[in-house]
């Protein structure tokens, strides 16, 4: 599993916000490994970090009040958080691209689709106009796009959402980038378009071998396009491991909660008038995160020492372990795994 | 995995009796929008937005209404409370015909029938407390002034899991599943028979979501309350209701109990809709079936079956020839010529869940 070098290696990476309330850990010792061709799901809920470390990995944090104040970004062997700004513009959007969420807020719209999408052709590629041009129509023919030749010449406004989302992601696909940040790139479509955009996603990574995060709060869409998954929550993997793993035997009791109280299609058990497992309490304010694990004030498992001390990683497998685990490995916050809770 | 038969419900057995008198009858609802343009604000044309709909919610049952953006759910339910007036069609409640009302006799309804909104920020005001937010509608009705409104709101927020002390606080300082709560406590304020409930539960977060589903299930249970939940997730309308209605282009195309319609569906969108639904299980894979195109745009609808330029299933008459809504038994209710699944039907195209 772990024969490729990582492509993307983020290790115990800091992003802070100061504010005029406090300080705000909004990613707080985030490590994670990206392998080629490889998809992995940072799944988690509002507010738990997930979209941050993404805008980090891009140095888009607005500064102030944001801040990467520790760890490492490494792109193959390059570590990002270095690098001059300069440097950095030919990154974004050329090594390392991003679909956002709303594609009419993060396209331009005084702007036509082609002018967007050949914008980054020429800036990366040094191609011409007419060849930018050219080559936009193909990447809309790629994420097939009905009609590219008239709808390059189109605004934002006048395409569907779906269709928006399509050209968003002809785009960030425009320059061959080794890695594709998408942040809920399907949460504002319709589910028969959601459908369309992941298969989409699916056959585009097979045929380009990009790899990708796959950024949601839904975890049928993590389950149905990632390989790995980080489960976060308020500013930290708690969980980790393949999606197998992480679905058939998962291990902290906040990702056994999540999975829990999600209603489902396919589950006889969740029969109308029966009601859903739930996880108490609310998503904790990152201005003040409970002491010890984050995650206690809602836990059924809470112990003493959940309240004043850390835990860190587990391996799930060999509990006996006890020590950091190897990445890729199913590993969990939890003292629930440790030796001696 | 359908061993656990249809559950009937506390509330919905012992009908027998208001089987024949539904708490809500909507009957042809129609609402057109006028497209206006040019100089002279001259109408163009019609934004078909509900067009013909047809359905009734019993005492004591959850009925869903689900589709797409722009189907036409939200308008659905906007209507029935009269916040937008209809083009044409009946509603019935309790047997009152709702569009025939005056002003004063229509805020005497609105006792009976509130709503819940999707979005708990925008709903709220943000200049009002939590206790006159709750109490409006106790003061709107001269229901209870002074101490006694105060004791009741202090009750009703304890009922949806808040606390009496909240009520002297705003909007801002409370979280978003927090706020849908304020909102439930203000919707049930007065006893209502009906809510509506406009996705009440699509802008939460997962953990909170769940919560939400199971006030709204307590709350149903110990009021008796009727809910019609407008929602376009599958997996919460069928976690939440007794049947489904399907809406696409203005029309509903299939209606039946939750347990037909997830599955045994007999529209091809229906299929094609729960075929999308992403499922959180990575050992499952399923035979998807993946519409092509958009949905059509409802100021000019495509000809016969609305649903004909995508549908996989199509044959030469849908694009000819409108389907009317009709009966196959036991209450299952589909507008296709080719129903899934029946004699000189269709064959689905994908894998139903079992």
């Amino acid at each position: 599993m772990n024969a490729s070098p990582p492509l993307l290696n983020v290790t115990d990476l800091q992003t802070h916000f100061f504010t005029a309330e406090g300080v705000v850990r909004a990613v707080d010792g985030v490590s994670f490994q990206l392998r080629e061709g490889e998809t992995l799901g940072l799944v988690g809920e509002s507010g738990c970090g997930k979209t941050v470390t993404a805008l980090s990995i891009l140095r888009l944090i607005p500064d102030p009040p944001g801040k990467i104040v520790g760890g490492s970004i490494k792109l193959g062997g390059r570590e990002l958080l270095e690098l001059t700004e300069a440097q950095m513009r030919k990154i974004r959007g050329n090594e390392i691209s991003i679909i956002f969420q709303e594609p009419m807020t993060s396209l331009n719209p005084v702007f036509t689709i082609g002018n967007q999408i050949s914008e980054a052709i020429i800036l990366h590629q040094g191609l011409s106009k007419k060849a930018a041009m050219e080559k936009s129509i193909d990447m809309l023919r790629l994420v097939a796009m009905a009609n590219p030749e008239r709808r390059v010449r189109e605004y934002p406004h006048q395409l569907s959402g779906g269709m928006r989302q399509r050209a968003m992601i002809a785009m960030a696909l425009s320059c061959n980038p080794k890695v594709l940040l998408a942040d809920e790139p399907t949460t504002a479509l319709d589910v028969t378009i959601q459908a369309q955009i992941l298969d989409l996603m699916l056959k585009l990574k097979e045929e380009l071998g990009a790899a990708i995060i796959m950024i949601t709060h839904d975890l049928g869409v993590v389950a149905e396009s990632a390989q790995q998954i980080a489960v976060m929550y308020a500013g930290r993997i708690v969980e980790q491991g393949s999606a197998k793993e992480i679905f058939g035997t998962p291990s902290h009791p906040y990702t056994q909660g999540l999975l829990a109280s999600v209603p489902r299609l396919d589950r006889a058990h969740h029969q109308p008038g029966q009601r859903l497992p739930e996880i108490p309490g609310i998503v904790p304010s990152l201005y003040a995160v409970p002491e010890g694990c984050a995650f206690h004030p809602r836990c059924q498992y809470v112990m003493e020492r959940c309240r004043h001390d850390d835990p860190s990683f587990y391996s799930v497998d060999s509990p006996a372990g006890g020590e950091e685990p190897s990445n890729g490995q199913h590993a969990a916050r939890c003292f629930l795994l440790s030796d001696s809770p | 995995m359908n061993d656990a038969a249809t559950p009937a419900r506390p509330s919905s057995a012992g009908a027998s009796a208001e089987e024949s008198a539904p708490l809500l009858a909507v009957e042809e609802l129609r609402k057109h929008f006028p497209l206006r343009g040019g100089i002279f604000s001259k109408t163009l044309g019609y934004v078909y937005a509900v067009d013909g709909v047809s359905f009734t919610v019993r005492r004591g049952e959850t009925l869903g209404l689900v589709g797409e953006s722009g189907c036409g759910k939200t308008t659905t339910g906007r209507v029935i409370l009269r916040l937008i007036e209809p083009t044409g069609g009946r509603v019935l409640f309790e047997g009152t015909d709702v569009f025939g009302l005056g002003k004063k006799e229509m805020r005497a309804l609105r006792r009976d029938m509130q709503i819940i909104f999707q979005d708990p920020y925008a709903s709220l005001n943000p200049r009002m407390t939590v206790g006159s937010i709750v109490g409006e509608p106790l003061a709107i009705h001269r229901l209870a002034k002074g101490r006694a409104r105060e004791e009741r709101v202090a009750e009703l927020l304890l009922k949806v899991g808040l606390r009496p002390e909240h009520m002297k606080r705003y909007p801002h300082e409370f979280s978003g599943g927090q706020r849908q709560r304020i909102g439930i406590a203000r919707a049930v304020a007065l006893h209502p028979k009906l809510i509506i409930g406009d996705e009440p539960v699509s802008a939460l977060d997962v953990s909170i979501q769940a919560q939400v589903i199971n006030l709204l299930a307590a709350l149903q249970e110990e009021f008796g309350l009727s809910y019609l939940i407008i929602a376009h997730n599958l997996s919460v309308v069928r976690q939440m209701c007794d049947r489904i209605a399907v809406m696409y282009l203005g029309k509903i195309v299939e209606l039946g109990s939750g347990e037909n319609v997830a599955h045994d569906p007999k529209h091809p969108y229906t299929e094609a809709l729960l075929s999308a639904v992403p499922i959180p299980d990575p050992t499952y894979k399923k035979k998807r079936l993946i519409l092509s195109g958009d949905v059509p745009s409802p100021i000019n609808p495509p000809s016969g079956c609305y649903f004909h330029p995508r549908c996989p299933h199509k044959r030469d008459d849908c694009a000819v020839e409108a389907p009317a809504l009709r009966d196959l038994g036991n209450g299952h209710l589909v507008a296709c010529h080719y129903p899934l699944n029946e004699p000189g039907g269709s064959t689905p195209k994908s894998e139903l869940l079992a």
